[in-house]
Parts: structure tokens; C-alpha cells; sequence
């Protein structure tokens, strides 16, 4: 299969990306300066991730839109206001996840952001459960644009007059440049920020414009230290289709008033883990020392018996040391129990840390 | 002090009387981006040429170092442990890895010079 290019690729190129091919995407990996350069430019002004590779969902209805949606997703979606988002699962009956994603009530019925990897794949559930019903449309038309840290919203207001105005997980339309852009504050890095969906053929010229302003493009590399610094899941990593979000620890996406009636795909299993417990936790870990305990890492206890797994790990570069997530069996996930790392053969001695490493930025309440 | 010679996995090496100096090339860092870890030999313990010899690792991945002598560790750089930032800014230079003594010194009449290496680094690097 011909590998994707979005349509920031020569931007990318002329700025020195270092490429990789990403859920079947040519994307940047880093530009000239590096990971750990990027990722405090992000924590100290703004940084610009091209995120266009990520499914942008629009479905169009009314209520019954959100009476067949809440029959999926466990969100109390009858209560969301206009242009407020939700984070959410895709599960299958056992409550595996599919994808997470961010879900938008519009003026015109929802706007779902899915991961890359996973969009054709959504797509095809969503459309089998209310597609006959509802026009869906997962618009390859669309670039999506991240622009993330304290500067952002300087920068961005500056070129879309208004953002300054949005509260964090929500967001609108704007008018800029005679088109439509649909703008959220939100993102993936822990810092306030913004993501904006915006025609393709527009999309360059965007950046460049953020870029004159003062901001930077920032490649996957430094996406994920940054995520991984604010102890936010990454698909694939800390979520598959073998985990739940109780097992996630996710508990806070479940809006409570579903778990007494249940009715979306899952509830059963969710609201068994919600009374039960989860066997496995995902947590925090950080390794004593400077060794980074990467994906698949095994996780021991001090009689030498498996008590779980590394999900993602590597260097944090704000918090200055190795960091990692993973799943541990239930009676390990508190604060501060010791764990052993098996690195190259070797046991390394591990801390169950609180989440996150870096404490968020969100704005609070603007209007 | 001798010529500095190179390793076709991106070890630079010299050598003053029958102790070898060894650490990675700055071609190798900048295949490998920020250098976050390193890990290295034993001192007194005893490398085999071409085996491994410590780890380094970048935000993106961990990457073997192999030697490309065989020999005795009698030193060793805790200056990079403590701070591995250090390799990606003088790798060729106070950067180093590890000392060795050497057994047998025409281990070195294989790996390449400087001329020769570059090139190689470019060919491999595209």
C-alpha cells in the first residue's frame, strides 16, 4: 500500500523532518533540533504538531443522533452542551477498547477525532451500528493542526480572533481566511492549547502564518514524551482492544449518571469492574536512577513472580528522568509500592507513581 | 598517539601504547538522536572484539555498543553515565566510553580510517 502524505509533507520536508511511516502516514519524527529541544519549546511557548493523520468524524442529526450515540458511547450525551467535548471509547461488548477519541457536540450533531490507526477501522463499526440512519462523514478533506503550550493562545488568537474565548475541552467555528475552521481548546500535551480542523489546500499557509508568530513545528518524537509526561494514554500502548477503561483507569470518562442504567456496548462488564475492581491497574512508574524501562518491559515483584508490564516508557525531558506507564495486578497499583523492572536480563528497582509526571496546564474557566 | 580508527557499528578508537580508547561516532549520534542513558563495561572485566560492550539509549530507542578490540576495561567514562547529554555534544572527543588493554594490537589493522569511515557513513546513512 502507497504510504499517505498529509498536506503539511513539503512544509515538513523543508524544515528538515526526520520522517517515519506512522498508522500508514509518512510523518515527522523530529526537525533539525531534536526531541528534547521540541519538547521544551512545547512547555516554554508554542508548539505546532501536524495531527492531520487523525480521523475527523462528522455525523449530522438531531436527538435521536444522541439517543443512538449514547447506546455507544458511556457519555451523558443528552446533557452535553453545544460545542462542549467529551473524552470516550469505542468498546466492544466486554468493554475492549477500539479506539479513544474526543467527541464534539456541533451545531449539526457530532465531530468525532479517532487515531489514525484506528479510523477506517471505527468507521466500519459506527456506520454497521447507525449508519442506515444518519449521514457520517470522515472527511479526508480536513487537515487537523495542534498547537500546544503557554504562547498558543497569543499566537493563535492573534490569527483566528476569538480563541482566546474558548474554555478548555470546548470549541466552535471560526471564520479565518473567508473559511470555515472548527477550533477546540484541547490537546495532548498537557499544556493549554488548541486543535484546529481546517481545509487541506488551506493548511500550509496556516502554519507558516504560526510559524512567522513564533511558533514551532514539533514531530511525534516529542508528541510522545510530552504525553507521556502528562500521563495521557497513547492507543495501541496503554489501550487495545484487551483492556478496559476501568483497567485503564479511566474511570472519569464514564459519565456516572450512565453506570445505573447502563445501555451502551460494554456497560455490563463496566459496571462490574466499576464494583468489583479491575485484577490489573494501569499507573505510573518511575525507575530509580536514569534507566528507561521501554514497552513490554516485565514488571516484577520482590519473590520474583510477573505482576505486570510496561506499556510506554522512556525519558522525560521536563521531569528530568526516566518515566513510564504499565499495568500491574491490582494489589501493586498504590503509590509508592517497589517493583522490579527486568532491563537486559537485569532487575531494576521501581517506584508506583502518582499521575501525571508533569503537572497540566489547562486553562481554567476564561468566560 | 595513534591514528583513530573506525568500526563499521560506529565505534571510533585509539590507542596510546597498548591501551585503546573506544567511543561512538558523532555520525552514530546523530543517527541517534538525544542520548538520555548510557551503560558501560565493567572495569576490570574482559570485552571480546565485535561484542557488546554497554548500551546507549536515545528518547527513541536503546542501542547496543560493541567494541571493536578485544581487551581488558581498566577505565571507564562516568562522566557520560551521569550526565549522557555529554555524548551527543563532544562525541569524538571527552565523550569517550571505555579503556582498554589490548591483547592483540592487529586487531586494529582491520577497521577503517578516518576517509575510509566517512564514506561509509554516508553510503549506510542513505
Amino acid at each position: 500500500m502507497e504510504i499517505k502524505k498529509t498536506s503539511l509533507n513539503k512544509l515538513h520536508q523543508s524544515n528538515n523532518a526526520k520522517f517515519v511511516e506512522f498508522a500508514g502516514y509518512e510523518m515527522p519524527i523530529q526537525y533539525s533540533k531534536g526531541i528534547i529541544e521540541e519538547h521544551k519549546f512545547t512547555r516554554s511557548h508554542s508548539g505546532i504538531f501536524d495531527v492531520s493523520h487523525m480521523g475527523q468524524l462528522f455525523i449530522y442529526g438531531d436527538e435521536t443522533l444522541t439517543e443512538e450515540l449514547e447506546k455507544i458511547f458511556p457519555l451523558d450525551l443528552k446533557n452535553l452542551k453545544k460545542n462542549c467535548s467529551k473524552y470516550s471509547f469505542l468498546m466492544n461488548e466486554d468493554a475492549g477498547i477500539y479506539d479513544d477519541l474526543i467527541i464534539t457536540k456541533i451545531e449539526e450533531g457530532y465531530l468525532i477525532i479517532l487515531n489514525a490507526a484506528c479510523k477506517d477501522k471505527d468507521f466500519e463499526i459506527l456506520y454497521n451500528l447507525i449508519g442506515s440512519k444518519f449521514k457520517m462523514n470522515l472527511d479526508n478533506n480536513r487537515s487537523l493542526i495542534a498547537i500546544q503550550g503557554p504562547e498558543s493562545v497569543e499566537i493563535l488568537n492573534s490569527i483566528i480572533n476569538g480563541v482566546d474565548q474558548l474554555n478548555f475541552m470546548t470549541g466552535n467555528w471560526f471564520d479565518s481566511d473567508n473559511q470555515k475552521l472548527f477550533v477546540t481548546r484541547s490537546g495532548y500535551t498537557g499544556e493549554d492549547g488548541f486543535e484546529i480542523s481546517i481545509s487541506n489546500y488551506k493548511a500550509e499557509k496556516f502554519v507558516e502564518n504560526l510559524i512567522e508568530k513564533g511558533a514551532q513545528l514539533i514531530g511525534l518524537g516529542a508528541r510522545d514524551t510530552l504525553r507521556l509526561e502528562a500521563g495521557l494514554c497513547l492507543y495501541g500502548h496503554e489501550l487495545d482492544i484487551n483492556k478496559t477503561p476501568v483497567e485503564a483507569n479511566l474511570r472519569w470518562a464514564i459519565s456516572k449518571s450512565r453506570l445505573s442504567n447502563g445501555g451502551f456496548i460494554g456497560s455490563k462488564k463496566i459496571m462490574s469492574q466499576m464494583q468489583n475492581g479491575a485484577n490489573q491497574i494501569r499507573v505510573g512508574i518511575k525507575p530509580e536512577g536514569r534507566l528507561i524501562a521501554r514497552e513490554k518491559t516485565k514488571i516484577f515483584d520482590d519473590q520474583d513472580t510477573q505482576i505486570g508490564e510496561i506499556t510506554s516508557g522512556t525519558f522525560g525531558p521536563s521531569v528530568n528522568g526516566p518515566i513510564a506507564m504499565g499495568y500491574v495486578d491490582k494489589k501493586f497499583s498504590k503509590v509508592d509500592t517497589k517493583i522490579l523492572l527486568e532491563v537486559r536480563g537485569k532487575k531494576h528497582p521501581a517506584n508506583v507513581c502518582a499521575l501525571p509526571f508533569y503537572k497540566k496546564n489547562y486553562v481554567k474557566g476564561v468566560n | 598517539m595513534s591514528e583513530v580508527k573506525f568500526s563499521k557499528e560506529h565505534e571510533w578508537i585509539t590507542l596510546e601504547g597498548d591501551v585503546a580508547t573506544i567511543g561512538i561516532t558523532k555520525h552514530a549520534t546523530e543517527m541517534l538522536g538525544d542520548i538520555v542513558f548510557a551503560e558501560l563495561p565493567e572495569k576490570g572485566s574482559n570485552v571480546e572484539k565485535d561484542g557488546t560492550a554497554g548500551v546507549v539509549e536515545s528518547t527513541k530507542a536503546a542501542s547496543d555498543v560493541y567494541t571493536p578490540v578485544s581487551g581488558e576495561v581498566v577505565d571507564t567514562n562516568q562522566a557520560i553515565v551521569d550526565d549522557p547529554s555529554k555524548i551527543n555534544e563532544d562525541p569524538e572527543g571527552s565523550a569517550w566510553f571505555f579503556k582498554l588493554k589490548m591483547k592483540d594490537q592487529s586487531e586494529m589493522d582491520s577497521l577503517m580510517n578516518k576517509e575510509e569511515y566517512d564514506k561509509f557513513a554516508k553510503e549506510s546513512a542513505s
